[in-house]
């Protein structure tokens, strides 16, 4: 089977400055089908930098993307916005909806490009919206939410046209516990159901759903390995009540 | 162990195996289960300590069981500990230890111990995160424990990539 995510030897080096920043240096990173993987590291590290590489909103410097068995690293701008619609949803570090868009059509359109009929995409919505708590808020503005609600329906968006890959940057940032959990359980769910996912996250509750962690430092991996399962099925090994 | 027996005590006398009940209905299965050996010895203690007096009550077919309930000075004792604020380290940390000194023997690299570390408190709040969604929301106590174990696991993991920006 083909991985889904497959990186060789992927740079970034940012020459927008005065001095050229070597963001990302010599990634590779294959991501099979139906993974989870949580994408860990300080500030600064290449996280968003790398991401944003394979949805294709930002250019490498050299090196290799290949999605779904296809080299898209050498895609047009617009071939790149075709393939984003049919197979990648995007969930930013700082949300993005369109603003003068219901909070309801922002989930919705994506299905829509997509190519998914109005009822499907109907359906998608409402399911969503309500797996994520907002379908109270289906009719107010983006600017309207609060950030924890604007990050929810950014989760809900990049889901709404089934995609064969979602990347998420942070997608828990603004949340509360409460938010958080509804946003655990949904992706609890869709990975379950064989979603595939690479996110940027410093929450650990949210790295720990994860199959895999990949730590990136100064653009470079320093580990990438497996989540190992255990049941102890207390919390006295963190907290002694003594 | 101490207080939180008198604690109970407070509450109503008990025997030794109805405390043990007691620890576990309060904190729900998120606590690991108390030994009834410890339970023991601890009133024991108490007893000799005059914090807690027992009495025997007498059982057909089985040795007599001893009912314990709190003394005078068992109370003023738990009073105090009420009262006072909570001395003592929050967090007892052996890695930072490993972190700091292992490399000088040249036994260990610190990125490798950091990311074994970082798994390693990943897959404790993997472990945390199934436990609370086995655990009834009605469960208080148990959910609030269980929340707090994971604001520890997020600090410690925190600290961790702050140790690792500052000496790896
Ligand atoms: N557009 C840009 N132009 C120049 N430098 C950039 C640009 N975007 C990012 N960088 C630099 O590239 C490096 C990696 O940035 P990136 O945003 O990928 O980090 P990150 O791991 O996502 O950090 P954070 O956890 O703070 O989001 C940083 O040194 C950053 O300053
Ligand atoms: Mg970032």
């Amino acid at each position: 089977m083909n991985a889904v995510v497959r990186t060789v030897n992927l740079v970034k080096i940012y020459q927008d400055g005065a001095v050229p920043v070597p963001a990302v240096r010599g990634v590779d990173l294959q991501v099979q089908p139906g993974e989870f993987v949580a994408v860990m590291g300080p500030s600064g590290s290449g996280k968003s930098t790398l991401v944003h590489m394979l949805g294709g909103l930002d250019t490498r410097t050299s090196g290799e993307i290949w999605l779904d068995g296809k080299r898209v690293d050498t895609l047009s701008e617009s071939a790149w916005a075709l393939l984003r619609r049919k197979k990648i949803g995007f969930v930013f570090q700082f949300f993005n909806l369109v603003a003068n868009m219901t909070v309801g059509d922002n989930v919705e359109l994506p299905a829509l490009l997509s190519g998914a009929s109005p009822k499907v995409a109907r359906r998608r919505r409402e399911s969503l919206l309500a797996a994520l708590n907002l379908t109270d808020r289906a009719d107010a503005a983006p600017a309207q939410l609060s950030g924890g609600e604007q990050q929810r329906v950014a989760l809900a968006r990049a889901l709404a046209n089934e995609p064969a890959l979602l990347l998420a940057d942070e997608p828990t940032g603004n949340l509360d516990s409460r938010n958080t959990r509804d946003v655990l359980r949904l992706l609890g769910d869709v990975h379950k159901d064989g979603q595939t996912i690479v996110m940027v996250t410093h929450d650990a509750r949210v790295a720990s759903l994860a199959d895999r962690v990949v730590s990136l430092f100064d653009g470079e991996i320093v580990d990438d390995g497996r989540i190992t399962r255990r049941r102890t099925g207390t919390a006295g090994e963190v907290i002694d009540l003594r | 162990m101490r207080l939180h027996l008198l604690a109970l005590l407070a509450k109503e006398p008990a025997h030794g195996y109805e405390l043990k009940q007691a620890l576990e209905q309060t904190f729900g299965s998120a606590y690991p289960s108390p030994n009834i050996g410890q339970i023991y010895v601890t009133l024991g203690r108490l007893e000799k300590d005059g914090l807690v007096r027992a009495v025997d009550v007498e059982q057909s077919n089985r040795p007599n069981k001893k009912v314990y309930y709190l003394t005078a000075k068992g109370r003023e004792v738990l009073e105090i500990w009420v009262d006072e604020p909570t001395e003592g380290p929050r967090v007892r940390d052996e890695f930072f230890m490993k972190l700091v000194l292992a490399p000088l023997t040249g036994i260990a690299d610190r990125m490798a111990l950091i990311s074994r570390q970082r798994r390693h408190y990943l897959s404790l709040m993997s472990d945390l995160n199934e436990l609370l969604s086995r655990t009834p929301p009605a469960d208080r106590v148990a959910t609030l424990l269980i929340e707090g174990a994971m604001l520890h696991l997020q600090a410690d993991l925190d600290w961790l990539e702050r140790c690792q920006e500052d000496l790896a």
